[in-house]
C-alpha cells in the first residue's frame, strides 16, 4: 500500500476539479493576464496543453514592469503519429495561423503547437478538432498518446497493430465532458462535473502514464521507456498477441537518489483479444497503489520497485482474472529509423524524412514547412511521424515517387543524407519555453552537431552510427538515458555527460561526468573516440565499445529480457 | 492680512512661531488655504517617518519577517515550517514570498529571515530577482534597526552553491544590519542543515521578539524637517533632479518606446499630490544643435544677444529654443530668404492644408536643408520659437515613492528625409542616464484630483502614456487605505508589448486596490477596439457607478481618444440613463461642472 502520507497538491487539484474543469473557464476570461490560475495550469495539462513562457524575454520583460511572455503547447493525441494529408494540411494552417510557425513532431508520435496565446487557444483546440484531431489526455495523468512503431514494410502487421492502438488510446481516454465543454462549446448536461469516469476515478492517475507498442525487429518507439510496454509477436505474418512489459520511465531528479530512470521488464504474453483487459488491469493497479503523496514517486516504476515485480505481476492477473501466458521469444535489431525510400510488402513505397529535433519550419534553404505542405497537396498516402522525431512519407505510389521526390530536393528535405551521428541525434525542445529546462537543447544542437561530426571527423569515425540524446534537464523527454552519448542539462552551459546505452533500447545509460562544459565534454569525447577507433571489433557500436573495453563504469542491469 | 491669529499654538516655541510669521507674511487667503494644506500634509508625512524609525521599545509589535524565493518550493517549505514554529511558539510572524514583499518596508523591520535557494549558475529564484536586485542596488537603504539571519538552499553539485544565500547574507551586514547568528547552507538534503538553522532561528527569535512591558513614549528619532521655502523652485528656476531610473516598459518588439522614468526631489521641498504634471526643461541633443549650425555655416561660439542677454549661438540653440516644432512666421521669413516656390505656395492664404502637412511633416532642420537660406544668427535666434518646457502627468504619490517623482515618456522618433528626427523632451530624458540631472518644477492640476472622500469610486480611463496619473492615482488610494473602489479602463497597441505597468495593475488587484479593469487592444484582434468600446461594452454598470457618485477622470490623446470618449458617455446615457441626446450632454456638462469628470489631455 502507499505509504499514509498527505496527498501531494495536484492531488488537492484534481479532487476539487468537478473532472478536471477547476476554474479554466474564470481563468480564459481573464483579460488582465494571459496566464491561468495556478491551478488550472495543472488541470489544462489534462486538455492536452501546457502553459509555458518565453524564458529569454523573462528577466527583461520583469524589468519592463510585463508579465512573462506568456503562451500555450498544445500537444495532439495521434495514436502511432498517423495523419492524412489533409490533416497535415489543416495542422500546418493552425501553426501558420495560431503558433509561431512552427510544427515540432514529438518523440511520442504527437505534434505540438508552440506560443499559442491564451485569448486564441480555443479557436486553436477548435481548429485541431475540425481536423478530427484532439488533444484530450496528450499531457496530464493519464494514459498518453499511445505510440506504434511505423515500420512501414510489414505494412499489414502495422495496420493491424496501429488499430489496435487506437483501440487502446480511445479504451484508456477519460470520460469527462470537460474538454468539449470548455473548447468545443458542448452543452452542460445535468451530471456535468460528475461525470463517471470507470477507469480512472475522481483523481485519475498519480502521474503520467505512457504506452508503446513496438513491432520488432525495430525498438524505434523505445518500447522498454515507457509504463507499459507493448511487443508485438509476429510470426509468417500473423499477430499472434503481444508481450507485455511493465515499469519503463525515465524521468529523474538531479541530486535526489530516490529517482531513476528505469527500463520496463516483460512480465509475459496475452493475445490481441485480451489486449485492452491487461492495459487496464496495470493502469487500475497503478491507480490504486501508485504514490499520490509525492510526485517524484509516483510513476509506475516506483510502484512496482516499492512492491517488488512478481507482486505487482499478480496484482495485475488478478485483476485481469487469468495468469499470463509465459512471454514469447522476440528479438530487437535496433532502435533509429530507417531513411530514404523503402518499399513495403504491398508494393507501395515509403520515404523517411529527417526532421532534426522535429522541428518543421523555413529556415533559410531547407524549407521544411513549405515542403512538406506541397508533398501533402499531392500525397494520397498518410504521414507517420517516428518516435525519434522523424517522419515518414507513407504508401506513395510507384508513380508519384518521382514528384515527391522533386519536392524533397526543391525545399532542402534531405537531411537524411548527413552524417549518421546528425540524423539519428534527439533533441528536446528545452529553451526558451520549456519551464523544466535547466539548459539549451534543440537550439544548441546543431552546433554541438558540428562539433562532434569535426572531431568523429578526425578519428575517421565520421560514417560510425553513435546514438546522440541531448536534453533541458533530467525529466527525459528525449529520452536521454538511452543515448550511446547523452547531455542532460544542469546549468546553462552544463550538462552530465551519460554514455554507454546500446543501440536497440535495452541498455541504459549510466553518469560518466558531471556538470561539466562543452569543452570538458568535447575533450572527453576527443579522447573516447580515438579509443573506440582503435579498439572497436567489427560492427560494434560505441556504447557497447566503450563498455567492453571498460573505458566506462559497469554496466547496470540491462532490462527488457523476457 | 496678518500673521497668526491671537492665540498662538503652545506647542510652538517663540522661536518657531516667528519663523512661521515670517514665511506667511504677505499670503493672501488662498495661498493660506494652501499653505495649511501643505503644512498638514508636511504633519502627515513627519508622522510617517516618525513611525517608519519607531523606539526600540515599540518593536515588540512588528513580527519577524520570512522571505523565501523558491524556485522548486524547498525554500519555500522551509519558510513555512520556520513560520509554523514560530506560531507556535507564539511569536508574531509573517511568511511572504520575496516578490510579493513590499520592499519599501524594508527600513521598519527588526527582525528578518531570509530563506533563499540557488539557481542553475549562481542566480536568484525567478520570484526573488527583484528582491536581490533591490537589495544589492545602490539605492538599498540602510539597514542599522534590522537584525536577521539567512538560510541559503542549493546543490553542491555546483559551483556556485549558495551564492545567492552568501550575497543576501553579506550584503545585509553591509547595509548595516545585524546578524543574528551563521549562515545555513542546505544540500539537496534540505532538512539536515535546515533543522537545526530552524531551531537556531526560533531560539533567537524568542529572544529579539519577547515582548516589553510598560510601552515608553515613543519618540521620533528625527525632529520634523527644517520648514524650506517650497516656493524657491519654479518654472523659472527649475529643480535639477538627479535621474534614478530610467527604464524602457515596453516588450522587445514593440513599435513605440516607453519609459519609465524616476527622478529624486530630495532635498528639493518640492511638494507634489496626484494629477499634478511636472514639467521638464529639455536641450536639445548636441548632434541637432551642429547639423543646425552646419546647415547654417554658422559659428558656434559666436554671441546673440537678446532682450539684454548674451549667449554664444550653440547654446541659444540648444537650450533656449525650439527646434523641433516650426511656426508659420517662421516659414514666412525662411520663404523669405529661400526664395522658394514650394514654401511659398504652402503660405499661400488658401493651402492651409499643404501649411499644416508642413508643420507637422518637417523640423528646423529639415527646412534647412531643403531649402538652404542665409540666415544671420541674431535674426534666426529672434525667429525661432523660445524653448518650452514640457508638462508630464506624475505618474507616482508621494505616499508610496516618497523623495521621488515618476514620469511615463513616450518616446517620439521618426524618420523624415532618411534621417532620424525626435521629439524635444521625451529624446532628452530617454537619453538621461543614472545622476544625469533632470530640471524640472511641479505644475499643479487642480481639475484632476481624486475625490475627497475617499469612500467614492472612481473611474479612470487612458489609452497609451495617458494611464500614468492613475498609477498614482491607485498608490495614493491604496497607501491611504481609501474604502471607494478604483475602476480603470487602459487602452493601446497589444496586450503582450504596450500593457503599460502591467505587474503593477496585476499587483494592485491582487490586493484589493484595483476592483476592475477593463481593456482594449487596438492591433490584437482583426477589429481595432479602443478603451471608448470597452466603455461601451460596460456601458450599463459603468452608468451606475457615476449614478451612485463615482469620480470620472480621462487621460490622454486629446484629438481623438478623449473626443471619442465623452461621445461615448453621451451614448451611454442615452442606452441605459434613459436620456435623449440633448439631456445626455447636458447630464456629461453637470459632472464635470461637479467636478467629477476630470480630464487631463493634450
Amino acid at each position: 500500500m502507499p505509504p499514509a502520507a498527505p496527498p501531494s497538491p495536484v492531488e488537492t487539484i484534481k479532487a476539487a476539479s468537478r473532472r478536471l474543469r477547476g476554474t479554466l473557464a474564470e481563468s480564459l476570461a481573464d483579460e488582465l493576464t494571459g496566464a491561468l490560475r495556478a491551478d488550472d495550469t495543472q488541470l489544462i495539462k489534462f486538455h492536452g496543453s501546457y502553459q509555458q513562457d518565453d524564458r529569454d524575454l523573462r528577466e527583461e520583460r520583469r524589468a519592463q514592469k510585463l508579465e512573462p511572455a506568456y503562451s500555450f503547447m498544445i500537444r495532439t493525441r495521434t495514436p502511432g503519429g498517423v495523419v492524412t494529408p489533409a490533416q497535415w494540411l489543416a495542422l500546418d494552417a493552425i501553426a501558420t495561423r495560431y503558433a509561431n510557425h512552427t510544427l515540432r513532431l514529438t518523440t511520442r508520435q504527437a505534434f505540438q503547437f508552440h506560443g499559442v496565446i491564451k485569448h486564441q487557444l480555443k479557436a486553436t483546440i477548435q481548429a485541431i478538432n475540425q481536423s478530427l484531431i484532439d488533444s484530450i489526455a496528450a499531457c496530464g495523468d493519464v494514459n498518453r498518446n499511445v505510440m506504434v512503431s511505423p515500420n512501414p514494410v510489414e505494412s499489414r502487421a502495422h495496420a493491424e497493430v496501429y488499430a489496435w492502438a487506437c483501440r487502446l488510446s480511445e479504451h484508456l481516454k477519460p470520460q469527462t465532458r470537460a474538454y468539449y465543454e470548455l473548447w468545443l462549446d458542448e452543452r452542460k448536461v445535468a451530471g456535468s462535473g460528475e461525470e463517471d469516469e470507470p477507469l480512472y476515478g475522481p483523481v485519475y492517475l498519480p502521474r503520467k502514464f505512457k504506452t508503446a507498442l513496438a513491432i520488432p525487429p525495430y525498438n524505434d518507439v523505445d518500447v522498454f521507456a515507457n509504463d507499459l510496454g507493448l511487443i508485438a509477436i509476429i510470426e509468417e505474418g500473423v499477430l499472434h498477441g503481444f508481450n507485455v512489459a511493465v515499469g519503463g520511465g525515465l524521468g529523474a531528479t538531479h541530486g535526489d537518489a530516490r529517482t531513476y530512470p528505469r527500463l520496463a521488464e516483460v512480465i509475459g504474453f496475452v493475445t490481441p483479444d485480451r489486449l485492452l483487459a491487461v492495459a487496464e488491469a496495470v493502469v487500475t493497479a497503478q491507480r490504486d497503489l501508485g504514490d499520490r503523496s509525492d510526485r517524484k514517486l509516483s510513476r509506475l516504476k516506483y510502484t512496482i520497485d516499492r512492491i517488488g515485480l512478481a507482486a505487482f505481476k499478480a496484482e495485475v492477473e488478478r485483476r485481469l482474472g487469468e495468469p499470463l501466458q509465459p512471454a514469447r521469444a522476440c528479438a530487437f535489431e535496433h532502435a533509429g529509423d530507417r531513411f530514404g525510400w523503402v518499399e513495403g510488402h504491398d508494393g507501395r513505397w515509403h520515404l523517411g524524412l529527417r526532421i532534426e529535433s522535429g522541428r518543421v519550419a523555413d529556415r533559410g534553404a531547407r524549407r521544411h514547412l513549405s515542403g512538406l505542405r506541397a508533398i501533402a497537396r499531392i500525397h494520397d498516402g498518410d504521414f507517420r511521424l517516428t518516435g525519434n522525431q522523424n517522419l515518414i512519407v507513407a504508401n506513395v505510389s510507384a508513380a508519384a515517387r518521382d514528384a515527391i521526390e522533386r519536392l524533397v530536393a526543391e525545399h532542402g528535405l534531405d537531411d537524411h543524407r548527413r552524417a549518421p551521428v546528425r540524423r539519428d541525434a534527439l533533441a528536446c525542445v528545452a529553451l526558451p519555453t520549456c519551464s523544466l529546462a535547466m539548459a539549451e537543447a534543440e537550439r544548441y544542437l546543431p552546433e554541438l552537431l558540428d562539433r562532434i561530426e569535426a572531431l568523429l571527423a578526425v578519428h575517421g569515425l565520421s560514417d560510425a552510427p553513435i546514438g546522440l540524446r541531448i536534453s533541458g534537464c533530467p525529466n527525459g523527454c528525449s529520452r536521454p538515458y538511452l543515448g550511446e552519448i547523452a547531455l542532460i542539462g544542469k546549468a546553462p552551459g552544463r550538462y552530465n555527460l551519460m554514455l554507454g546505452a546500446d543501440a536497440c533500447g535495452r541498455r541504459l545509460n549510466r553518469l560518466h561526468q558531471e556538470n561539466v562544459t562543452e569543452a570538458q565534454i568535447l575533450a572527453e569525447l576527443d579522447r573516447l573516440f580515438a579509443r573506440y577507433a582503435a579498439e572497436r571489433r567489427p560492427g560494434e557500436r560505441f556504447g557497447d565499445c566503450l563498455l567492453r573495453s571498460g573505458l566506462i563504469a559497469a554496466a547496470v542491469p540491462s532490462a527488457g529480457a523476457p | 492680512m496678518s500673521a497668526l491669529p491671537a492665540r498662538p499654538a503652545t506647542a510652538l516655541s517663540p522661536d518657531t512661531l516667528a519663523q512661521l510669521t515670517r514665511l506667511t507674511e504677505g499670503l493672501d487667503r488662498d495661498a493660506l488655504q494652501w499653505a495649511s494644506g501643505y503644512l498638514a500634509g508636511l504633519a502627515a508625512h513627519t508622522i510617517r517617518q516618525a513611525a517608519s524609525v519607531p523606539s526600540a521599545a515599540a518593536a515588540a509589535a512588528i513580527p519577524a519577517t520570512i522571505v523565501y524565493g523558491s524556485q522548486t518550493g524547498n525554500a519555500r517549505r522551509q519558510a513555512e515550517a520556520l513560520a509554523r514554529e514560530l506560531e507556535q511558539a507564539g511569536l508574531p510572524r509573517r511568511v511572504l514570498r520575496a516578490d510579493a514583499y513590499p520592499l519599501r518596508e524594508l527600513p521598519a523591520e527588526r527582525l528578518l529571515y531570509v530563506v533563499v535557494s540557488t539557481q542553475g549558475d549562481g542566480d536568484p529564484p525567478d520570484d526573488a530577482r527583484a528582491f536581490v536586485e533591490h537589495l544589492t542596488g545602490r539605492r538599498a537603504p540602510r539597514l542599522p534597526q534590522l537584525r536577521y539571519a539567512v538560510l541559503g538552499l542549493g546543490d553542491s553539485s555546483y559551483p556556485k552553491f549558495c551564492a545567492v544565500g552568501t550575497l543576501i547574507d553579506e550584503r545585509l551586514a553591509a547595509l548595516g544590519a545585524e546578524r543574528l547568528f551563521a549562515r545555513g547552507e542546505a544540500d539537496v538534503d534540505v532538512d539536515t542543515a535546515a533543522a537545526s538553522w530552524r531551531r537556531t532561528a526560533l531560539t533567537q527569535a524568542q529572544a529579539v521578539l519577547e515582548p516589553t512591558p510598560a510601552l515608553a513614549t515613543v519618540t521620533p528619532l528625527r525632529g520634523p524637517a527644517a520648514p524650506a521655502d517650497a516656493t524657491a523652485w519654479s518654472r523659472k528656476r527649475p529643480f535639477r533632479a538627479p535621474l534614478l531610473s530610467n527604464r524602457r516598459i515596453v516588450g522587445r518588439d514593440s513599435a513605440g518606446d516607453v519609459r519609465h522614468v524616476e527622478l529624486s526631489l530630495q532635498g528639493s521641498n518640492l511638494d507634489y499630490r496626484p494629477g499634478d504634471a511636472l514639467g521638464v526643461w529639455p536641450t536639445q541633443p548636441p548632434g541637432l544643435v551642429e547639423a543646425v549650425l552646419a546647415a547654417l555655416g554658422a559659428d558656434r561660439e559666436q554671441t546673440v544677444t537678446i532682450a539684454g542677454e548674451t549667449l554664444p549661438l550653440a547654446q541659444w540653440l540648444a537650450a533656449r529654443r525650439e527646434l523641433t516644432r516650426l511656426t508659420r512666421p517662421f516659414v514666412a521669413a525662411h520663404a523669405q530668404r529661400a526664395r522658394s516656390a514650394v514654401l511659398d505656395a504652402a503660405l499661400a492664404a488658401d493651402a492651409a492644408d499643404a501649411l499644416r502637412a508642413l508643420l507637422d511633416g518637417h523640423q528646423l532642420i529639415d527646412l534647412l536643408q531643403r531649402y538652404p537660406a542665409a540666415w544671420d544668427a541674431a535674426d534666426l535666434v529672434a525667429a525661432l520659437r523660445p524653448l518650452a518646457p514640457r508638462l508630464y502627468s506624475i505618474a507616482s504619490s508621494r505616499a508610496v515613492v516618497g523623495d521621488e517623482v515618476h514620469l511615463t515618456v513616450a518616446v517620439v522618433g521618426y524618420e523624415a528625409f532618411g534621417q532620424a528626427r525626435a521629439g524635444t523632451a521625451s529624446r532628452f530624458l530617454a537619453d538621461r542616464g543614472e545622476d544625469d540631472a533632470v530640471p524640472v518644477f511641479v505644475e499643479p492640476n487642480e481639475r484632476f484630483r481624486l475625490p475627497e472622500d475617499p469612500a467614492r469610486d472612481i473611474v479612470m480611463i487612458g489609452a497609451g502614456t495617458g494611464v500614468a496619473p492613475f498609477r498614482a492615482f491607485v498608490q495614493e488610494r491604496s497607501e491611504s487605505g481609501a474604502a471607494g473602489r478604483n475602476w480603470l479602463f487602459f487602452g493601446h497597441r497589444h496586450f503582450r508589448l504596450d500593457f503599460l505597468y502591467q505587474t503593477e495593475w496585476q499587483q494592485a488587484h491582487r490586493e484589493g486596490h484595483l476592483h476592475r479593469v477593463d481593456l482594449a487592444f487596438s492591433r490584437d484582434r482583426p477589429e481595432k477596439v479602443y478603451v471608448q468600446h470597452a466603455l461601451r461594452r460596460r456601458g450599463r454598470e459603468l452608468y451606475d457607478w457615476i449614478e451612485n457618485g463615482a469620480h470620472l477622470y480621462v487621460c490622454g490623446d486629446a484629438s481623438r481618444m478623449a473626443r471619442d470618449v465623452d461621445a461615448a458617455l453621451r451614448e451611454i446615457a442615452v442606452a441605459h440613463g434613459g436620456h435623449d441626446a440633448e439631456s445626455a450632454a447636458e447630464w456629461v456638462a453637470a459632472l464635470a461642472a461637479d467636478r467629477r469628470y476630470g480630464r487631463d489631455v493634450y
